[in-house]
């Protein structure tokens, strides 16, 4: 049984437009999976509507065996307990140092009093250092997060997805504010994490060379409507090119 | 080719230059600022040569009659005190409106408020009471309350909270819309985002706004002690009727001293906490 399944769903979020269009997709746990596809095209939406950061307006997503378009606000915190996001901007608690930020992601499994003032087990603090040490960001856990460099956040943000325990990460962007190098050290911690720990991942990726490198599957998106859905190496050019809605020569990805 | 006249390159056609445009506008705001002096300067009589004529003669009527005496000093142990409890008082009044200012706050921002109707009554709630002043709520609070210190609260309480409630909507909205987010994707329920998210990310510009509040209603609760007869503002006006100027001007002195100090000292802890 897929881990994830959209069923029809569309979302607009004026009655002019349409964000997404009888979107279908289903997703096997430990897959590791890249939406591509311009700005607008509905990627964001699609990521937002799985933890229900954005509600759908119509057809159906299971999620681990649940339509979890139905569900009520204690079953949506549910939901977002098992599934972790990283954003393009990290969305850290910047004042906040590493541990504690990395912490936040226990959050959803705390009661809602240790969670205000902030009270974390023994055993919650160490597996937050593990984690970090995991990461290679042990010199860093005291460190107040606007010390770090755009690529150490992102690891912090990762760190803090772990930490939720969750059996899906959702990826808008992770490497769109990076420079090549970090852009590649975070490519390969989350690849090592859907590897190792079998937490199924789904991407948002401008970079389609990044894309088609990493994962073993990708969905491209145009308008709001899925185009391609298959392995990497069955995307051809033309696809490419109608993804972006554009001619040969016109992509960076043409350049060499 | 040095003779010859650089080609021009080519600009949009059929559309009014921006610097022409520029222009334009900076002679019209120019034309209606010197318009509109003119006319106030009519309609109050108001003689330009005339005010600044009388500018030194007002310098040596300062001194002659503002200039601290013996009789002023001999008054500065009381004046300090009711300076203290003027201080204290709009400590008190800003520490109070913050926080309620704060949790009506999330009510009307962007990222945390509850619903949208809910969002524009608070933002609309916290602008009236901001825009009424402060003298014009304590007349009214006069009323009921009478000449007493609950007066000059109120008045100070009502301004400071509508004031604030305003500006920690645009810092919360401003500071801490992406870790809010963040935090609800992770599962946070609404009150572990508020204490865990928010708060760490604004709490250096609230304090920030709060010291600032502090300052301001000093200042302000001179003016309100003059209506509700308590404070600094009380000792100011039963000077300055008895015609007083000397110990009048000690106590603007005394105010004016303390509100540095107070700005010295919040720049110090800004400095620390940003």
């Amino acid at each position: 049984m897929p881990i994830l399944e959209f069923q029809k769903v569309s979302k607009s979020y004026d009655s002019k437009s349409k964000a997404l269009t009888d979107v279908s997709f289903a997703v096997e746990e430990g897959e590791f999976v890249s939406i591509i596809g311009p700005s607008g095209s509905g990627k964001s939406t699609i990521l937002r509507c799985i933890n229900r950061l954005v509600d759908a307006t119509q057809g159906a997503i299971v999620f681990d065996g649940q339509d979890i378009t139905r569900a009520n606000k204690k079953e949506i915190r549910q939901i977002r307990k098992k599934t972790g996001m990283i954003f393009q901007h990290y969305n850290l608690v910047d004042r906040l140092s590493v541990v504690e930020n990395v912490l936040h992601g226990r959050l959803g499994h705390k009661s809602a009093m240790a969670g205000v003032v902030g009270y974390y087990t023994e055993q919650e603090k160490e597996q937050a250092f593990q984690i970090i040490a995991k990461l290679g960001l042990t010199e860093q856990a005291y460190k107040r997060c606007d010390e770090l460099s755009g690529g150490q956040k992102q690891r912090v943000g990762i760190a803090r997805s772990i930490m939720q325990g969750p059996r899906l990460i959702l990826c808008d962007e992770p490497i769109a504010s990076l420079d090549p190098n970090s852009s590649k050290v975070i490519m390969d911690h989350l690849r090592n994490i859907n590897q190792t720990m079998d937490i199924t991942c789904i991407f948002n990726l401008h970079q389609v060379d990044v894309a088609i490198k990493y994962s073993k599957r990708i969905i491209g998106l145009t308008l709001g409507r899925i185009v391609y859905d298959g392995p990497p190496d069955q995307l051809d050019k033309a696809t490419i090119y109608e993804i972006y809605q554009s001619n040969e020569g016109e992509l960076i990805t043409d350049v060499g | 080719m040095s003779g010859e006249r650089a080609e021009k390159s080519p600009r949009p056609e059929n559309q009014t230059s921006v610097f022409v445009k520029r222009k334009r506008t900076f002679t019209l705001a120019f034309l209606a600022v010197a318009a509109l002096f003119v006319i106030s300067a009519l309609v109050t009589d108001y003689n330009v040569i005339a005010g600044f004529e009388s500018i030194p003669k007002a310098v040596v009527w300062i001194v002659k009659n503002l200039v601290p005496d013996e009789r002023a000093w001999s008054r500065l142990p009381n004046i300090l005190a009711k300076l203290a409890e003027t201080a204290l008082l709009s400590v008190a009044v800003t520490v109070c409106a913050a926080v309620c200012a704060f949790f009506f706050g999330l009510l009307g921002t962007r990222t945390t408020k509850i619903n949208p109707w809910i969002g524009r009554g608070v933002r609309i709630v916290a602008s009236f009471f901001r825009n009424v002043p402060d003298v014009v709520w304590a007349i009214l609070l006069l009323f009921s309350f009478g000449q007493n210190i609950l007066t000059g609260f109120f008045a100070l309480f009502f301004v400071t909270f509508g004031l604030l409630t305003r500006t920690f909507i645009e810092t919360i909205d401003e500071v801490s819309a992406d870790c809010v987010e963040a935090l609800q994707a992770t599962g946070a329920t609404y009150m572990q985002t508020v204490f865990q998210g928010i708060i760490p990310s604004s709490i250096a510009e609230i304090i920030s706004w709060i010291l600032y509040m502090i300052e301001t209603n000093i200042r302000s609760s001179t003016l309100i002690g003059v209506l509700t007869a308590t404070g600094i503002g009380y000792l100011f006006d039963l000077y300055y009727k008895r015609l007083d100027y000397g110990s009048a001007s000690l106590v603007v002195v005394s105010i004016v001293v303390l509100v540095i100090a107070i700005e010295l000292v919040s720049n110090q802890i800004r400095k620390v906490i940003m």
